[in-house]
């Protein structure tokens, strides 16, 4: 673990990667501090201020109804983590059992759960979670159920693999000969061995996560206003290009630097770890 | 041959089971949607009974096996209901929508094969150089944002501030084409028109390049690594002692065992890319699917919804048995085995 962190630090490009993610997560949680405008993450309206290119104290600009740019990408990026982190931490657990159970116990248990992840990974991953958020209200609960909907499939494959290479391995075949029960196999031997594996997808994941969330409320269908959101920000300012650019530039590099970042430290991790799948 | 035709056929019947199993899944989320789809579809100014007979026409007082039995059964007559939207059967409306989604995504698809392998081929015959750095920064970037904000950032880049291409939109107004098929491409030969095809090639780079960067950063860097393990097999080693230049060696011998693993990515990204087709329609203006989706959907318009998703799933599993079944061409252990499975 100490090793790792210590590769991490030691590569320029995974340097750059947890500059950028610690970036990220720290304006995410104080944001209530570093944000010149707190308040205008709400419904603030500031008409005489509206449509400003950048300039102090607005130094991304201000947006149609005059609220600062810069601190609404703040409170986004705070909207955006929550969201990584409950839809991982739900979607996560699910895929690793059904993998898990999937890949060791077998017959047809093992051919039910992985028809059932098909059908999941057979519907365009945004398309799944559009329909999902169609029926349903546009809520950030709402978007979440949707996009762990759809996540938990990926993780149930990945895992899904990796135990059947596993299971044929000389330490499951001996904790079998001494009888030691299927819980305990799947849990206690053969998890383990998936951990690495897992936590780099999870890695790339967040910013994936990101990705999706923000394609949702670009489109409309996700956060809705006047919660500050990356994506209905780049949506709302793309009919006003070329002219107000800063409506759409800074939303956009935002999402761009944050997925980025998270890119970078996962592309290292699946190095380090040598879990390429 | 034989063993092609059963891999197509073991293909096939999955894919089969698999588009079942997502009828099932996308018409059970179409039904548990909370509230009454009748009145919402209709409108809090719709009298009770008018909600009765819209109730009536989509069977809502049956159980929902019931109704998916009906559904089935329209299914294979080729019925998707009505939109409610629209007003005209589902499929009149996919039929319009979704050529322009096609050629859009088929575009993005060439460009992902075409310029996503020759990037991994060169990053790995120069691996550690900067050309390798490059593509690996390139291609780290390109999955690092949804497509919408490259579509974005090329637009304003590429018909804004260097006004090289159009803004939006499939082809100039000033052509008028008949609509044979619905593919632009296809509808200007037929019409005999070349200089509305290039315009209508002309419209379709930015988005369709927007639509292809996270998928060509991917094929690069698959590309990459897979040949970077083949360097290192003897038969590489010997190819360079009998002397073959270098640009050989990585086009023929490198390239080819890795050509497999990244067909099978770019299977799978095409579904990514029917999805992000949405995105990329958006901000072009493209007059795809994107806008019919988004609407429905923001309607309630189940049967719309349900027939939209069925379609791009459709789409999505019949690119990969192509894959496959090109995958089973080009790899000799498949052609040539005679063994059953």
């Amino acid at each position: 673990m100490r090793r790792t962190l210590a590769i991490l630090v030691g590569n320029p490009l995974s340097l750059l990667g947890l500059f950028l993610v610690g970036i990220v997560i720290f304006s995410a949680v104080f944001a209530d501090f570093i944000a010149p405008f707190p308040e205008h993450r709400g419904a603030v309206v500031d008409f005489a201020n509206f449509n400003q290119p950048p300039a102090w104290p607005n130094i991304f600009g201000t947006d149609l109804v005059g609220r600062d740019l810069f601190s609404r990408i703040l409170y986004a990026y705070r909207i955006s983590l929550v969201l990584g982190v409950v839809v991982l931490s739900i979607a996560t657990p699910i895929g690793v059992i059904v993998g898990l159970v999937a890949g060791y116990v077998g017959g047809k248990t093992e051919y039910v759960l992985m028809r059932i992840t098909d059908v999941f990974l057979s519907i365009p991953p945004l398309v799944l979670a559009m329909a999902i958020m169609g029926v349903l209200e546009p809520t950030l609960t709402n978007g979440m159920l949707a996009v762990t909907s759809m996540w938990w499939p990926w993780y149930a494959r990945l895992v899904y693999n990796l135990t059947r290479s596993e299971k044929e391995e000389g330490y499951v075949l001996a904790a079998e000969v001494i009888g030691a029960s299927r819980a305990y196999i799947i849990f206690r031997e053969i998890l383990p061995n998936c951990v690495p594996a897992i936590i780099t997808k999870m890695t790339l994941d967040f910013g994936f996560v990101i990705i999706i969330a923000s394609s949702l409320s670009f489109l409309g269908l996700g956060v809705q206003p006047p919660t500050p959101d990356l994506g209905s920000m780049v949506a709302g300012g793309a009919s006003y290009l070329p002219d107000s650019w800063w409506l759409t530039l800074f939303p956009a590099l935002a999402i761009l630097i944050a997925v980025f970042g998270f890119n970078l430290i996962g592309d290292a991790l699946r190095e380090i770890l040598g879990a390429d799948q | 041959m034989t063993s092609l035709v059963r891999v197509l056929l073991s293909r096939l019947l999955t894919s089969f089971i698999v588009l079942i199993g997502v009828s099932m899944l996308i018409f059970f989320i179409a039904r548990v949607i909370p509230g009454d789809p009748a009145r919402i579809a209709l409108g809090p100014n719709a009298s009770p009974e008018q909600v009765l007979v819209l109730r009536e026409a989509l069977r809502l007082d049956e159980s929902i096996i019931v109704q998916y039995g009906y559904f089935i059964a329209d299914l294979a007559r080729g019925d998707l209901g009505i939109s409610l939207y629209t007003n005209r059967p589902v499929t009149t409306d996919i039929a319009q929508f979704l050529p322009a989604t096609l050629e859009l995504v088929f575009v993005a698809g060439l460009m992902m094969i075409f310029i996503g392998l020759p990037l991994g081929i060169l990053a790995a015959r120069y691996r550690g150089r900067w050309i390798d750095h490059t593509v690996r920064l390139i291609s780290l970037l390109g999955v690092s944002a949804p497509s919408f904000v490259w579509a974005v950032i090329l637009m304003m880049t590429f018909a804004f501030i260097l006004p090289v291409f159009p803004i939006a939109g499939r082809i100039s107004d000033s052509y008028t084409i008949p609509v044979a098929s619905g593919f632009l491409f296809i509808d200007t030969l037929l019409a005999g028109n070349l200089r509305a095809f290039a315009n209508a090639g002309w419209h379709i780079i930015l988005p369709a390049f927007a639509l292809a960067l996270s998928g060509i950063g991917q094929a690069a860097r698959l590309t990459r690594a897979n040949m970077v393990e083949t360097y290192d097999k003897p038969y590489i080693e010997m190819a360079r002692s009998y002397g073959f230049p270098e640009k050989r060696i990585a086009n023929r011998y490198a390239f080819r065992p890795s050509l497999i693993p990244s067909l099978t990515i770019i299977g799978l990204d095409f579904a990514a890319m029917l999805g992000n087709a949405f995105l990329v329609e958006a901000v072009f203006a493209w007059p795809g699917l994107s806008r019919y989706g988004v609407a429905v959907i923001l309607r309630k318009d189940l049967n719309a919804i349900v027939g939209t998703v069925l379609i791009i799933s459709a789409a999505f599993l019949i690119v990969n048995i192509i894959v496959d079944v090109l995958i089973a061409i080009i790899n000799p252990r498949i052609r040539h085995s005679q063994r059953p499975k």
